[in-house]
């Protein structure tokens, strides 16, 4: 019965995805799907303006200057695209390029022997590596072996304020915990919440694991559990951090019911621009968002930004940072001689050109893993933020990638969980530690 | 008579072999598949490897799985009270002649119109805590952690199923109640039963069949619910909506570990099976029990 609703769900992905194919089909005068004709490399990427329109206008120049090694596009919207790349991995029908997150992800498909082992690659052409952020090959490499090509934007996640509401309290941003600790009571008074927090999606608690981990025991501690070495979450940094989130849960810290608000519906972001929580932890990709939808609040300047504090005592450099260091692209190992050699001519003269860095910076206003990129930010008017993000993601000493990226799957998936818990105080750091020790490493 | 059947049963026999084939293919094909997938390892791009019993056991002692029952049988439950009563009496109310009731009906069906993604959608933005409903009308009881608090946002799923299948319950008692002879509410009226009365003397027991079958689609699709729990609370909060259709797909397709989802899944057709049987079997087959006047 339920196996009838799992193939009814990947029957009707697929009815999605045949008009899809089918459209770039009709557009591009190529073959569906993971199945291009020989003189023809395929690559999926994902669906959502401004990218999507980027990304094409990358894929349509290459394709003008090569007419005779074409790259073929299909598009997929976020979600389909997780389960569809791994069924046509699975299948051996993956595209010739296949766009991934790096990380625990990737780690699957090299160990499935999937991906091209792209070291030699990067040896022979050593300006490609130059050119990008070094932070962002961190994800993009198992056992010590390069598997896939950082390219598009960097994405950290930074703490941003409301301007009008520190005013209000004539309040500063905090630089380390204790101001941050002893804010909390002084936005409450002033009937505030100290800090928004779209706590039903999970993912976004998951953040602030993610700075305090770093900035108590140094990047490290997560690396250890990533790497799968056993107890990893028992470290006392750890431990540490975990209780740090819970005294900041019992006094109040995060708006009232932020279990019960999604980030899929921006609900977090529009608490911080409206004014009633002073600030929130988020992805760089929300400033885009928060410009469009906040009236006033991004051009008026009320939007604060700075990086997270630091601990009293952590071991972790404040300078660090946490976030998406990249978007990857990786090779299949299925694809023929012939499509991965347009592969890594559309990896090397195709990402990342002047015109798609610039395309980045100017359409979707935000970082290209680009060293000197902030040579162009002059112009726009996001300047200061650019330079902010550019500064904050290519000098941190380290660039941890988000954990339910980094960790293999299945232990994502129950880290998630325990963070919900976590949050909802129903378990204690030491509870959590226990649990997230027994999930599955690999 | 009898032969006339027989031979035209004979004859278009055949008819059945697209259904047959269909219900191999689609139905009995991939659930040999999911058993065999329970005995192996499998991540879902590499190698399938043999792991004995090993899935078995590890699920079997999971105390998630009690859980994810338990769950899984208060939300049957739960919904099967609210919606029951619901459906009767919308039903019978439909049911009438009257003009204005038609009207009513359409507005009723509505929300058979849509997906179970929208609903669940609509209603996340309608329960937010800050720019929700309550924050909207000004309404303080309704600003509540709706999705945080595990028993509430249990009773929420509930709702919010209950406000999708009970106008599909209502069409299926409305059918059932323009079915009952008119005579026997004639015969009731001249021996004096109120309104009331000939509801439980009468409705009542001539839709026994009606209310076996809205409740066998309630409580086996209740087994199968999936779509609207996974975008309104994907399980949470911690798990406290996790039910076992939902924790099947978490675990194969979120966690990529197909072994202990597709026991999972084994175990969910065996509960249905056992739910749809013993739902038949309180049908009963009580040879008294007649639908129909003169029957």
């Amino acid at each position: 019965m339920d196996q009838n609703r799992i193939s009814r769900r990947s029957f009707l992905a697929l009815a999605v995805a045949a008009p899809i194919g089918a459209s770039a089909l009709a557009s591009c005068g190529t073959a569906g799907p993971g199945q291009a004709h020989s003189g023809e490399a395929s690559v999926w990427y994902l669906t959502g303006q401004p990218q999507e329109g980027i990304r094409k206008a990358g894929v349509d120049s290459f394709n003008a200057a090569h007419p005779d090694g074409k790259l073929a596009a299909t598009w997929f919207q976020n979600d389909a695209y997780k389960t569809k790349i791994r069924t046509a991995i699975g299948a051996n029908q993956a595209p010739t390029i296949i766009w991934t997150w790096g990380g625990g992800g990737l780690r699957d498909y090299v160990r499935a022997g999937q991906v091209e082992d792209l070291t030699d690659w990067f040896a022979q052409n050593p300006e490609l590596k130059k050119k990008r952020f070094a932070t962002a090959f961190g994800a993009a490499t198992v056992d010590g072996r390069i598997y896939s090509v950082p390219c598009e934007n960097v994405s950290p996640i930074v703490l941003y304020y409301n301007k009008a509401v520190f005013a209000q309290v004539g309040a500063q941003p905090p630089t380390t915990w204790n101001e941050l600790m002893a804010l909390v009571p002084v936005f409450n008074a002033a009937g505030k919440a100290p800090l928004s927090l779209g706590g039903q999606s999970r993912w976004t608690s998951m953040m602030w694991l993610e700075y305090l981990f770093d900035r108590t025991g140094g990047p490290g501690v997560f690396e250890a559990i990533a790497t799968g070495k056993p107890d990893g979450w028992s470290h006392p940094a750890a431990i540490d951090g975990l209780t740090k989130i819970q005294d900041l849960i019992r006094a109040g810290g995060f708006v009232n019911g932020f279990q019960s608000i999604t980030a899929d519906s921006n609900a977090d972001q529009a608490l911080l621009y409206t004014g009633k929580a002073a600030m929130m932890l988020h992805g760089a990709w929300t400033y885009g968002a928060m410009k469009q939808d906040g009236g006033d609040f991004v051009p008026g300047g009320h939007l604060g930004y700075t990086a997270f504090p630091a601990v009293e005592g952590g071991k972790g450099d404040p300078a660090n940072a946490v976030g998406n260091p990249s978007s990857y692209l990786a090779l299949s190992s299925r694809a023929t001689d012939e499509q991965k050699a347009i592969a890594k001519d559309y990896f090397a003269t195709g990402l990342l050109s002047d015109a798609d860095a610039d395309a980045w910076i100017t359409k979707a206003g935000s970082v290209p893993i680009v060293n000197g990129a902030n040579s162009k930010f002059s112009g726009s008017p996001d300047a200061d933020w650019l330079q902010f993000v550019y500064d904050l993601s290519s000098k941190a000493p380290a660039f941890t990638q988000s954990w339910d990226q980094a960790l293999p799957p299945a232990a994502a998936e129950v880290l998630l969980n325990n963070i919900e818990q976590l949050f909802g105080l129903s378990i204690t750091p030491e509870q959590f530690a226990a649990n997230m020790n027994a999930a599955p490493s690999s | 008579m009898r032969t006339a059947v027989g031979t035209r049963r004979g004859s278009l026999g055949w008819l059945v072999v697209p259904a047959l084939l269909f219900f191999t293919a689609f139905g009995i094909v991939p659930l040999v598949g999911v058993l065999a997938l329970s005995f192996t390892t499998w991540d879902g791009i590499g190698a399938i490897m043999p792991a004995g019993l090993a899935n078995w056991s590890s699920v079997l002692t999971d105390p998630g799985l009690p859980h994810a029952l338990w769950v899984t049988f208060l939300v049957m439950t739960l919904s099967w009270l609210v919606q029951t009563p619901l459906s009767i009496l919308i039903g019978v109310f439909v049911a009438g002649g009257q003009r204005y009731r038609a009207v009513l009906a359409v507005l009723y069906f509505l929300p058979l119109l849509l997906s179970s993604a929208a609903i669940a959608i609509a209603y996340k933005a309608l329960l937010d805590p800050n720019f929700g409903l309550g924050a909207g009308l000004g309404l303080p009881f309704l600003v509540q952690n709706w999705l945080g608090e595990p028993a509430l946002a249990l009773g929420v799923v509930v709702f919010v199923v209950s406000w999708q299948f009970v106008p599909f319950h209502s069409l299926i008692y409305q059918g059932g109640v323009r079915q009952i002879p008119v005579s026997l509410y004639e015969a009731a009226r001249i021996d004096g039963a109120g309104r009331v009365r000939q509801f439980f003397s009468i409705t009542l027991p001539q839709l026994k069949y009606t209310i076996i079958t809205s409740s066998t689609l309630m409580v086996v699709g209740s087994l199968t619910f999936f779509d609207l729990i996974f975008v309104l609370t994907a399980g949470g909060p911690s798990d406290a909506t996790r039910v076992l259709a939902l924790d099947m797909y978490l675990r194969g397709f979120r966690g990529n570990l197909m072994g202990p989802a597709s026991v999972i899944a084994v175990i969910l057709v065996l509960v249905g099976l056992a739910l749809a049987l013993a739902l038949r079997r309180l049908g009963g087959t009580d040879p008294n029990a007649s639908q129909l006047e003169g029957a």
